[in-house]
Order: structure tokens, then sequence, then C-alpha cells
């Protein structure tokens, strides 16, 4: 048996600090090893996605001019209800197994930590989506000028409904049923990204340029990335004790 | 192993006011008062910690014991009272007295769908931690050879365990346990006593709640019910 020597600088203030960087690096390594480990619950929002991208043509019939029309649209809704479906658990489990308050209890940065999660959640939900759109773009027959704005679009779009997905998800970490009112408070926040996504991927199938749309888009991703870690972090604080 | 504090044994917290706190003092509190949906749980809650000591908070359930820890770790604030950390507002220095805080809930803050290492990991980047004595930690509390295997595969007492370990590789100052012996066979009682005393020896402090007595020397026992609103 080994035996723990347990003498260091008790007694005395903690001399070595930890670097500010560890504590991100620690969450995200955990919950990418998480989602790993509950990996039929990560394929959730990415079967959905799909599975609406294929039905969709069923049911509306396969006349390409249609389907085109409606490819931009659909898609980013749909990957807007496949991040707003998965960011319900974001700080769920966490809550529920304690974790969280070891999160608050870390002396490492708060925002930092959450930053952390919400990229480890864009890692498995937003990005996945975002890979996997140009198929749905083909099955739902967008024309080839449609991609590029629909992938750009998309990478900033769903790095922001995770962003802005963490703020309530943050808000209603202590509700039981906290996923009704996690969609009341993120749709109007998400309404935006929504408008000048889709608007991005159907300039150009219309023939113009989707650089205004794509720029305002990026504009919400920056204010996103700011906003949010803050907010989520100060709701977080608050929303632990129901 | 000899009691590890001098303090006189299951002696209640005083309740004068601290004006003038001694420097060693880690953590102290004053006038705490605490209320939840406009019904008082306890008011004018007055007392200090220092190193060496363990102060037990007792009381029946429901008295607020698991809250003024909540309170005392900074996860609640108080509705009234303040607290102060090595002498000074903890307000102020709030990230310093993280460091040096470890706080065991009743919820056992672990991932159920990790292994205890890989716990152990992840928690040693957010709280200061001597990494190297992890392998040396689990063997402790005894998890030797289940190391690898997921927590949720581990008994109630084992994932205890898992806890105690985390004390062990801390560099914490301070220990606040909610109900650590819950779920603890005789074995694992013992080995948290003696925790406790090897803490307290170093210059450690604890603050706990129990309903139990604790088969120990150098507890101070706050009953929490002296300090109910009525």
């Amino acid at each position: 048996m080994t035996e723990l020597q347990n003498q260091s600088s008790l007694g005395s203030p903690v001399s070595e600090e930890l670097p500010p960087g560890q504590g991100f690096i620690g969450i995200l390594q955990r919950d990418l090893l998480l989602a790993f480990r509950h990996r039929g619950e990560l394929a959730n929002p990415l079967i959905f996605f799909i599975m609406v991208g294929a039905l969709i043509p069923l049911a509306v019939g396969p006349q390409q001019t249609l389907l085109a029309q409606l490819a931009p649209g659909m898609i980013w809704v749909m990957a807007l209800l496949g991040t707003l479906l998965s960011s319900d658990n974001l700080f769920q489990s966490d809550y529920a197994d304690g974790t969280l308050e070891q999160l608050i209890l870390s002396p490492q940065p708060l925002w930092l930590l959450v930053l952390a999660k919400v990229l480890a959640h864009w890692l498995v939900t937003g990005l996945p989506i975002t890979l996997v759109a140009p198929v749905l773009g083909v099955m739902l027959a967008l024309p080839a000028a449609g991609y590029e704005p629909l992938i750009l679009g998309l990478l900033m779009g769903t790095a922001s409904f995770s962003l802005l997905g963490a703020i309530g998800a943050a808000l209603t970490v202590a509700l039981r049923k906290g996923g009704v009112f996690l969609s009341l408070i993120v749709m109007p926040l998400y309404f935006p990204v929504l408008i000048f996504g889709s608007a991005a991927v159907q300039r150009t199938v219309d023939g113009g340029s989707a650089g205004v749309p794509l720029a305002l888009l990026g504009a919400m991703f920056a204010f996103a990335l700011l906003i949010s870690p803050f907010a989520t972090s100060a709701s977080l604080r608050t929303g632990i004790n129901g | 192993m000899a009691p590890a504090s001098p303090s006189t044994t299951q002696q209640s917290v005083a309740r004068e006011p601290l004006s003038a706190t001694p420097p060693e003092t880690l953590l102290a509190f004053t006038a705490l008062g605490f209320e939840r949906d406009d019904v008082p749980l306890f008011s004018n809650l007055t007392g200090a910690i220092n190193p060496g000591e363990i102060l037990q908070i007792a009381g029946a359930n429901g008295c607020g014991k698991t809250t003024l820890l909540k309170i005392l770790s900074t996860v609640l604030s108080a509705t009234e009272g303040s607290l102060q950390w090595r002498g000074k507002a903890l307000e102020r220095q709030r990230a310093d007295y993280l460091a040096e805080l470890v706080l065991v809930g009743h919820s056992p803050g672990i991932k159920l769908a990790l292994t205890p290492r890989e716990n152990l990991n992840w928690l040693g980047r957010l709280h200061p931690t001597r990494q190297e004595d992890i392998e040396a930690a689990l063997v402790r509390v005894g998890l030797a050879g289940r190391e690898d295997v997921p927590c949720d595969t581990l008994s109630a007492g084992q994932q205890r365990r898992v806890v105690l370990a985390r004390l062990l590789i801390a560099r914490a100052t301070l220990w606040i346990l909610d109900e650590p012996m819950t779920a603890m066979d005789q074995e694992g009682v013992a080995l948290i006593e003696n925790l406790l005393r090897e803490h307290t020896k170093t210059g450690g402090a604890v603050i706990l709640s129990s309903h139990q007595t604790l088969a120990m020397n150098g507890v101070r026992v706050l009953e929490l019910a002296e300090y109910a609103d009525d």
C-alpha cells in the first residue's frame, strides 16, 4: 500500500496558481469524452436533421423547382431545431450530478469553463450538422451556387445557436420542465440568425451576392461570442439555486 | 493516532461577535442569516474555524445544514451577514478562497459515465492539484483495480471513495463536507476519520455536516437548531 504524503503547502496560501487555460482544456476534454460515451444521444440531433431532410421530398413531391425554393429555409429551420433540441441538456446533467457546483467553485474563471462547454456542444452538434448539410442540399435539389453560403452561414449560425442556447439553458437549469421555457427564451434570439442565414443562401441562388447577410451573420456570431459566456456564467450562479 | 486539534470536545460555538479576527483564523462568519421564500431558516449565526480544527454542523433534517455549507462555500449567498477569509472580507478575494477550498456536496460531483481516473483528471484541472498523486490516492481509498471502470458500475460507497480520493489530491486548506459518511461501510468511515486526522494535523481545517457523532476527539459541534428562527 502506498501511503500518501499529505503535507505540502497546507496552512499557507497556495503558492502555485493553475494556469487559466487548464480548466478550459479539462472541461473540453471531459465533455467530448462524455459525448463519446453517450454516442446514442449524441446522434439524435443529427439523425433528426437527416430524417426531416429525407422526408420533405417524399411529402412535398419530387418537383425540383419547388424543392429548390424550399431548400434554404428548410435546411436552416432544421439546423435550428436540431441545435435547440440538444441545448436543453447543456447544463442539466451537470446540475443533476453536482458537477456544476464544482465548476462554479473552481478558481478558474467560470466564463472560460462555460465557453469550453459551449465549444464541446458545438463540436458534437453544430459542426456535424454543418458538415451533413450539403447532403441535405442534394436531397432538396439546392442549386450549385447555394452550397458555399450555406456552409459558411451554418458554421457561424450553429455556433451562434449554441452560444445563445447556453444562456437559456443556464437560466432554466434548476427548472424541472425547463425545455419549454428554454425555447421561449432563446427563440427570439435565434430569429435574426435564421432570417439572415437563409437569406444568404436564397440570395446566391437567385443570382445575387451573399456578402451582406453573411457579414451580418458574422457580426451576430461575434456579438454572441462576446456576450454569451458572461451572461451564461452569471445566469448559472443564480440559476443553480432555483 | 493522537487527536489533531487542541480544542475541547463537543463544545458549542460561542455566540460572541467577532470584533477582531485573529490572524490565524481561516474562515469566519458573522451574523449569518438565511431565508427561503420568506421563511427564515437560521439567523445571527456567528463562528470561525482555525487551522487544525474540525467543525461539525449538527441538527435535524431540514434545519439548514446543507444550506449553511452552501453559503460557507459561496455557492449560495446568505440573506444577511458576512464571511471573512484569513481575516479579510471574502468577496474581495473569492478566487484565492476557492483555490484553497474543496466542497463535497450531497450529490457526488463526479461524472458517472467516466472512470475514477478520468474524473480525478478533470477535477484536477479545475482546482489546484497534486497531479502526480492521483494513482496513490486511488490506491489509498481502496479503488485499486477499479481505476478504469466507469463510475456508474461502482457501488454508492465506491463512488463516495472517488470523491475521497479527490480530497487527497486537492491542495485545499479547507474541506467542506456534506454528510461524508453517507453510504459508507465501517471501513469507509474509518478511512474518512483517518483522512480528517491527517488533514487537520497538517494545518488543514474541516467543516462537515453529519447527524452521526464522530468517533474522534477535537470536534467542535455547532448545533444549528439553536440558531433557528421561531
